[in-house]
């Protein structure tokens, strides 16, 4: 398999990484040899295998759809927006999605 | 005093033999005389670190101290810690102030008691084996330190590493998503373990590969990593892949013989790939096992050679995920120019990441995309479970896996940074260790001709940690090879 600059390109796209051209060019150049690395998986025969996500197979834990943490006085979000970019009246502010 | 032991401190705080507030500032001098030729410290905090020495001496004087209270440690930084700058070594972070604390913070320093020194080095988001991606800056391995030469202290956990190896720190948080934690305690001539995932919270740790990501303490010996985990383990609600499990002693089989404990050797740990210095001490470490009644068994891994494909599909994969939650909106780097929202995404992550993350997030773009889930990830869990069978297999023959940690010591800075693929390779012996999620650990076991520090991996069954600690302390109570310490930093 060899990655072609267009398919960099897209991937780049999907993942929201804007790339100039040199540099997705040398990226298309290090995923081949990692990708080179990765396709001696492609040989095992797998068929029946399971495939395993969690060590212990257990599956992920539930809980009651219920607000553990009230926040009356709104300290709580103002705490965890201290660290935002930008914000407003408790609102994060980006730009306009709908013209 | 700087180089002693968990229990020596313990003791000396116990007896009032020293204060907390002392012992952190003995600490605090070093990192400060230090640190800048070392750069094993991002944030460093005094006024932080000694008011949490205070409030430790109280808790001393109140009678009401765990053996850990007001031992000074340092905190990788990938644990969110509130009020603490938390990097993950990122551009992407480099003004986030936690506005929480990890439930590793939480257990270690308001229910241990410890005091924390600050935030250590490390691979950006845990992603490398040097400490090289680092936006702070690669670290000083402490053995390489006078020799001119400038040489990695591995990663990612390498601050961590750095810190203890020179005496900045007692002991250290470090992660382990692929080696994290043991190939840098090899590197460092440290001893580590990364336990058997789903042992230790993963809420608050910066996530990176959520399958396989597991923290664990670097310290000098067996017996300090067991009671650092000790401290760190149990079961945490608000980590959904945590393990409902009693609460563990895991010092409590520190001293039983090892008489007729069978040792695994795989054949594939002991083939070409690995440089005869390493060969050698590993070799050695083996007889002094003999030496102390054990039995010694082959045991065969042969999926072990599928161990980096898999990985740099899982973890890529794992990651890309985790990581789309860095967009510019809600905390992190933005852009300061940008057309649209798409835009303010695209610049943010390009400017926020370096090299290496983006690297791995368009791997894990590309196998998750569409028409590439089943040839790559779903095929990739599939030689997972056949890793983690070979493992299964193997511990019916062995109560304990022995190999070497790393294929080499520590390199030469820029030695493996502009090859991918050779740097992934450093971490050959430990990644099947993740990926079947069973503990491991790395021990000093001896020196190469340069005076760096070799690594012995121990890896263990599920939920042996108390017995493969012991393991350890058994090999340590023999020699001395986790006594030594780097000269010249004095």
């Amino acid at each position: 398999m060899s990655l072609t600059l267009p398919e960099v390109e897209r991937i780049a796209e999907l993942a929201r990484l804007e790339l100039n051209h040199d540099e997705a060019e040398t990226a298309r150049h290090q995923l081949n040899g990692i990708f080179s690395l990765i396709e001696t998986m492609q040989a095992v025969e797998t068929t029946g295998v399971a495939p395993m996500a969690h060590a212990q197979d257990v599956s992920q834990r539930l809980r009651p759809d219920a607000v553990t943490h009230h926040d009356a006085d709104g300290r709580q979000r103002d705490a965890f927006q201290s660290v935002a970019p930008e914000i407003e009246a408790g609102l994060y502010l980006v730009p306009k999605v709908i013209e | 005093m700087i180089y002693a032991s968990l229990k020596e401190l313990s003791a000396a705080l116990a007896a009032r033999k020293i204060s907390s507030v002392e012992l952190t500032r003995r600490y605090l001098e070093r990192i400060e005389r230090l640190n800048p030729a070392l750069n094993a410290f991002i944030t460093v905090d005094a006024e932080k670190s000694l008011a949490a020495a205070r409030d430790a001496d109280t808790r001393i004087a109140a009678g009401k101290a765990t053996p850990l209270t007001g031992i000074p440690l340092a905190q990788k930084d990938i644990f969110c810690a509130k009020g603490w700058r938390t990097t993950c070594g990122s551009k992407m972070l480099e003004n986030f102030i936690s506005p929480y604390d990890a439930t590793v913070i939480v257990k270690l320093e308001q229910d241990a008691g410890m005091v924390s020194l600050g935030k250590v080095n490390m691979d950006e988001f845990a992603m490398g084996s040097s400490n090289e991606t680092s936006y702070y800056g690669a670290v000083q391995n402490p053995w390489a330190h006078g020799s001119g030469e400038t040489r990695v202290p591995g990663g990612s956990s390498g601050g961590s590493a750095a810190a203890v190896a020179a005496g900045l720190a007692p002991a250290a948080s470090g992660t382990d998503t692929g080696g994290s934690i043991r190939q840098p305690a090899a590197l460092c001539g440290l001893t580590g373990l990364k336990p058997t995932y789903g042992v230790v919270s993963r809420y608050g740790m910066i996530a990176f590969a959520s399958s396989l990501d597991q923290a664990g303490p670097i310290a000098h010996s067996a017996e300090d990593c067991a009671l650092l985990l000790t401290a760190m383990a149990g079961f945490d609600e608000k980590d959904s892949t945590s393990l409902e499990r009693p609460q563990e002693d895991y010092a409590r089989a520190l001293g039983q013989s090892l008489k007729g404990l069978k040792i695994g050797l795989p054949q594939e740990f002991f083939g070409d790939g690995c440089d005869a210095e390493v060969m050698a001490a590993v070799q050695s470490a083996i007889e002094a096992y003999k030496n102390l009644g054990a039995e010694i068994v082959e045991v065969k891994l042969p999926n072990s050679h599928l161990s980096v494909p898999a990985y740099y599909v899982i973890a890529p994969a794992e990651a890309s995920s985790n990581l789309s939650r860095f967009d510019g909106v809600r905390y992190g780097h933005r852009a300061a120019e940008y057309d649209d929202l798409n835009d303010l995404y695209r610049k943010s992550r390009a400017q926020g990441f370096g090299a290496e993350v983006k690297r791995r997030i368009l791997i894990g773009a590309y196998v998750l995309s569409h028409g590439y889930y089943d040839a790559y990830y779903l095929q990739a869990q599939r030689i997972r479970r056949l890793i983690a069978d070979d493992f299964a297999q193997a511990f019916k023959q062995c109560d304990v896996i022995l190999g070497p940690t790393s294929p080499t010591t520590a390199f030469k800075q820029g030695e493996k940074a502009a090859d991918p693929v050779q740097m992934y390779l450093s971490d050959i012996y430990t990644i099947a260790v993740n990926l079947a999620g069973l503990p491991g650990m790395s021990l000093p076991c001896g020196f190469d001709k340069q005076g760096l520090p070799i690594g012995l991996q121990l890896i263990g069954n599920y939920f042996d940690e108390a017995r493969l600690l012991n393991i350890a302390h058994g090999y340590q109570q023999a020699t001395d090879w986790h006594k030594r310490h780097p000269a010249g930093l004095d």
